[in-house]
């Protein structure tokens, strides 16, 4: 199984709910190829969301493990999780989670900053001029609309040339034309930069772009 | 260096969108009151020490009965100082026939370096300050001389081998001593008149002294060097002796501007709890999200922490320059007030202490937060539900209890005070903690019986039961803080100015003969003198503590050493005077007549490290006399009224030869009638403490004015508590508000809905502040300040009532806004 960008071995999250133990992900193995994109799909509560945090190492399993670029997560500290992230992934969420304190353009570079990358400024531009917002850099996320906001959160996804890219229902929060254009974004920059793209949608049309598609109920995939 | 800049960035940005206003205006309040106070008491301290040094009539002075010698002047002289020579010495004058003994002071050009003294051209009339010494071949004598005498302005006065003429009346001269040592009348000369009076002779008793005055640093590294060049029989003098009437008044004031800061930082304190947790619940999400981007636990705790420092740097600097204006302000208002000199410069220490408490604020009361805050998993950006676990109760409550138990021991300075303020502290917000929870419990059952928008609003307060405590003790001690500076303020002043009326005695007479004792009385009555009580005075000598003679112990301070080695004034009573309060032991019964029992002062138990059931022995003119302490006593000596820090028992020291003592109110006419008094009875000596008692006047109403000013920062913080409160519930109502309306509830309805829980959270809150402010003045009036306390019911309704109406005016002006907007922009941005 070895030689995917991301493998997951017999993931299980188990958590205590008020009514005894809850399995919300149960023996989950995939692969995915280096620039291969996966969509993964399914009704609301499947575990979708639960899945896309296990495999990007904000949550650790209750049992297996997650391989990202050959590093297991499992054997990370939090922090040690942090700096593979900042390293090698970018997200892009449904409610677009854009710091409101600083600029479009200050958005962008954050990744690059908590990195290190020197050159933060020239990339950061860079990547806001492909997602064309190269005249609204100086905009704080308030004064943006609800594509324009997303299209930032693109921006500062891809801006670190990601190995992975996770999306949780990027255009979830918008209307179809929007969520459309942003979907042809994601895939365009994706094609660009060679990174692999896992994706969470509800959306029809977006999952079939993928390569793959992932089917999950009760926390299975089916 | 990322961390750095990204928070600079963050907290102008924040700091735009009025995020941490609250905070920094708790902060500022904080150091304001803090640097305020402290600016001030330095400033009063250091007015007290001058008015103590002109008791020296300089900063130091080396006394001896030798001719002190030329090296210490020298040295004095290379160190910048201000030099001059007193001699002193008992002689008996002459004006043709009359003699009379007079305490000769002959002094150099200079003296005095501090103080001034004070001539009149008519016996007992009041003084102006005199430009230079008398000069040769001249002196002033004082009132009681000129009146033993018969003398006047331009006698010519017989004064060993030299004849000199009298140029002016003595009224006062700095060092005559406030403390009756010197019980003869004075005369002041030029020193160049003493080699021809001749007086100083092989074997004759003359007191030589050595004055100097200077900087104050160049005084102290000078009084260094004297302490190990002093030759044996010379001894230094400095401004610890200061009068103690002068030093109770400053204390007093001091302890009282200083709990009266401590009870606003305390405040401020509870101001920055609240804002620092909104600023957590605020960057739950950011920190979350910067975790998701790749940023550690370390820089996410760096950016919070450097953020708040950044504004505690901001409140340091804003407090410390509000302090200091404030304090410059006062001085200003005040100026002249106190009769000699001007007031020394602020040090900058306040400063330093100012930004050390908005750290220790933030160190205490916010650290741990942003703690928990860095500690926000990074899953919350998917799964918003999820917060960070909660702190360990010790590490909750730990470093905060910590700062505020650090806080109150540095502020009060007193194991005690510090003990019952503690206690009464954690007392009372357990108390406020544990009335809050009933009344919420109490309120739910409410629920039922009222309409829907009151039951909206007590629903919302069951439902968030901490929070709601947390806001109702908030809100609780805001209002009782405002409370309790109305209940107290008016008494404060009253008291304080009462307790230094206008006709308070400024004389004293003693060595009084036991056998005109009566006549004495009668004759300044006669003369409209209102007199106060009669004391005795026999001189003695404390010779052994439970057996063990003092020349054998050691004591902790030059004042112990200074109580156990020199002569005591010493008396006995049957009742306790109103200006003494019994404060360990208890005072004697009609019964215990002649039992050897003795009541000290607390100043003596203190020195001498005494306590209750101590044996002390006593050489009373040569008979030795051993009593068990009975009683510790707390004297107020700005009564003015004759008092002892040894009192004995009646029937014990009855048979020893002594004087007697009193003090009397004269007007400045009745004051003329002295002159003939000093005839009737030559024996007695008279001391004017009128510039005295206009001294610790000055000082008291410089007090009052203080406390005052400092009302308004407890003021400022008490509201700023009210302002944490309202804003730390804004929030969750504008997320439940924007709700209700989207569930189509009409804006009138949520409306009423929060107004029916500000008004139920207020009526909450004001009962806790009624009931607290009466206790907590309760405290203040009767531990604190010596004073007595009576109950106010008005001041209890006003706050009930006050309450409602602040707590719900106020939170409805701050949630209007929120419900007039629409209601999608809340929901999106979601709770908290
Ligand atoms: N920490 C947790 N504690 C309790 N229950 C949880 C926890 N995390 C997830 N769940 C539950 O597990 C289930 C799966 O949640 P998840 O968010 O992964 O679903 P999803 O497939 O993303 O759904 P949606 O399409 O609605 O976003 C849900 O029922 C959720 O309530
Ligand atoms: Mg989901």
């Amino acid at each position: 199984m070895v030689g995917g960008v991301l493998t997951a071995e017999r993931l299980v999250k188990r958590v205590e709910s008020p009514e005894g133990p809850l399995t919300i992900v149960q023996d989950v193995s995939l692969d995915i190829a280096r620039g291969e994109s996966m969509a993964v799909v399914g009704p609301s509560g499947a575990g979708k969301s639960t899945l896309l945090a296990l495999l990007a190492g904000l949550d650790l399993p209750t049992g297996g493990r997650v391989l990202l670029e050959g590093h297991d997560l499992t054997a990370l500290d939090e922090d040690g999780r942090a700096r593979l992230r900042a390293a090698r992934v970018g997200f892009v969420f449904q409610a677009f989670h854009l710091i409101p304190a600083l600029t479009a353009l200050e958005n962008v570079m954050l990744p690059l900053e908590l990195a290190s990358h020197s050159g933060a400024r020239d990339a950061a531009l860079d990547t806001l001029r492909r997602v064309g917002l190269a005249d609204r850099t100086g905009h704080y996320p308030r004064q943006l609309s609800g594509g324009e906001q997303q299209r930032v959160a693109l921006a500062r996804a891809f801006v670190t040339r990601p190995a992975v890219l996770f999306a949780d229902e990027p255009t979830g929060n918008l209307d179809s034309t929007t969520g459309a254009r942003i979907g042809q974004l994601l895939f365009e920059l994706n094609a660009d930069s060679h990174t692999t793209l896992v994706l969470v949608t509800h959306d029809q049309e977006l999952a079939t772009r993928c390569r793959r598609v992932l089917r999950m109920d009760a926390g299975r995939i089916v | 260096m990322r961390s750095i800049r990204f928070a600079l960035r963050m907290l102008g940005r924040e700091w735009r969108s009025g995020e941490l206003g609250v905070l920094l205006l708790a902060l500022t309040i904080a150091v304001a009151a803090l640097t305020g106070v402290g600016f001030l008491v330095s400033r009063i301290s250091a007015a007290v020490a001058m008015r103590a040094t002109q008791v020296l009539a300089a900063d130091i002075r080396v006394e001896s009965a030798r001719p002190i010698a030329d090296a210490v002047f020298v040295r004095a002289a290379s160190m910048g100082l201000s030099r001059a020579h007193a001699t002193g010495m008992l002689s008996v004058v002459f004006d043709g026939e009359r003699s009379e003994l007079a305490d000769l002071y002959a002094v150099t050009a200079g003296y005095p370096l501090r103080g001034k003294v004070l001539v009149a051209t008519h016996l007992f009339a009041q003084g102006t300050p005199a430009s230079a010494v008398p000069p040769p071949g001249v002196v002033w004598a004082d009132s009681r001389l000129l009146a033993a005498l018969g003398g006047h302005v331009g006698s010519q006065l017989s004064i060993g081998a030299a004849t000199l003429r009298v140029g002016r009346v003595l009224i006062s001269r700095p060092d005559q001593g406030g403390t009756f040592t010197s019980l003869v009348p004075n005369l002041l000369m030029n020193a160049a008149d003493l080699p021809r009076t001749q007086l100083i002779q092989p074997g004759s008793r003359v007191r030589y002294s050595a004055l100097f005055s200077g900087d104050p640093r160049q005084v102290a590294a000078f009084e260094t060097w004297l302490r190990t060049h002093l030759r044996p029989g010379e001894q230094v003098r400095d401004i610890a002796d200061t009068s103690p009437q002068i030093g109770g008044a400053v204390s007093r004031a001091d302890r009282f501007l200083s709990l009266a800061s401590l009870v606003a930082v305390l405040l401020c304190a509870a101001a920055v709890a609240m804002s620092a947790r909104r600023y957590v619940a605020r960057h739950l999400d950011l920190v979350a999200l910067l975790k998701t981007l790749g940023a550690t636990r370390r820089f996410t705790l760096r950016l919070t922490t450097l953020e708040l420092l950044a504004v505690a740097a901001i409140a340091s600097l804003l407090g410390a320059s509000i302090g200091y204006l404030a304090q410059a302000w006062l001085v200003y208002a005040l100026r002249g007030v106190l009769t000699h000199g001007t007031l020394p410069a602020a040090s900058l220490t306040p400063v330093a202490m100012g930004l050390l408490t908005a750290v220790a604020l933030l160190a205490g009361f916010a650290l741990p937060p942003l703690w928990r805050l860095s500690r926000t998993p990074a899953i919350r950006v998917l799964r918003r539900d999820i917060g960070p676990p909660p702190l360990s109760v010790l590490l909750a409550f730990g470093p905060s209890a910590g700062v505020i138990a650090a806080l109150i021991a540095w502020v009060v300075l007193d194991v005690r005070l510090f003990l019952e303020f503690t206690a009464g502290l954690a007392a009372f917000l357990a108390l406020l903690f544990a009335a809050g929870m009933l009344l919420v419990r109490a309120a739910a059952r409410l629920r039922g019986h009222v309409g829907v928008a009151w039951r909206y609003g007590i629903a919302n307060l069951g439902r968030r039961r901490i929070d709601s405590v947390v806001q109702i003790v908030a809100f609780g001690v805001g209002i009782m803080a405002l409370l309790l500076l109305g209940i107290i303020r008016n008494d404060l002043d009253g008291a304080w100015r009462g307790s230094l009326p206008a006709d308070l005695p400024n004389y004293f007479f003693i060595n009084i003969p036991p056998q005109s004792r009566d006549a004495f009385i009668a004759y300044l009555r006669s003369h409209g003198a209102r007199t106060s009580r009669m004391l005795p005075m026999i001189r003695g000598r404390l010779t052994a503590i439970d057996g063990r003679p003092v020349e054998s112990m050691r004591f902790p301070g030059r004042r112990g050493e200074h109580f156990a080695t020199r002569e005591q004034n010493l008396s006995w009573a049957s009742a306790l005077g109103p200006d003494n309060r019994i404060v360990a032991g208890r005072w004697w019964a009609p019964s215990e007549r002649g039992a050897p029992l003795v009541s000290i002062a607390t100043e003596f138990e203190r020195w001498l490290g005494l306590r209750l059931g101590d044996e002390l022995t006593f050489d009373v003119a040569g008979d030795s006399l051993t009593v068990r302490v009975a009683s510790v006593r707390k004297v107020k000596w700005d009564s003015f009224q004759p008092n002892f820090f040894i009192v004995f028992a009646p029937g014990l020291l009855e048979k020893e030869t002594g004087t007697y003592l009193t003090s009397a109110y004269l007007t400045p006419d009745q004051a003329r009638a002295l002159a003939q008094l000093a005839r009737t009875f030559p024996s007695v000596s008279i001391f004017d403490i009128d510039d005295l008692l206009n001294d610790v006047r000055a000082v008291m109403d410089k007090a009052v004015l203080a406390v005052q000013s400092v009302f308004v920062f407890t003021l400022l913080a008490g509201l700023t508590v009210l302002l944490a409160a309202v804003q730390s519930s804004r929030d969750e109502r504008r997320y439940e508000g924007a709700m209700l309306r989207t569930l189509g509830a009409s804006r009138a309805t949520v409306l009423q809905g929060v107004l029916a829980e500000f008004a139920a959270l207020g009526a909450l809150a004001g009962l806790l502040a009624a009931a607290g402010a009466s206790v907590a003045a309760w405290f203040l009036t009767t531990r604190v300040l010596d004073l007595h306390y009576a109950f106010s019911p008005g001041a209890c309704a006003i706050g009930f009532a006050g309450g409602i109406v602040l707590v719900a005016v106020s939170g409805w002006l701050a949630t209007r806004s929120v419900v007039n907007q629409p209601p999608l922009g809340a929901l999106r941005r979601g709770p908290g």
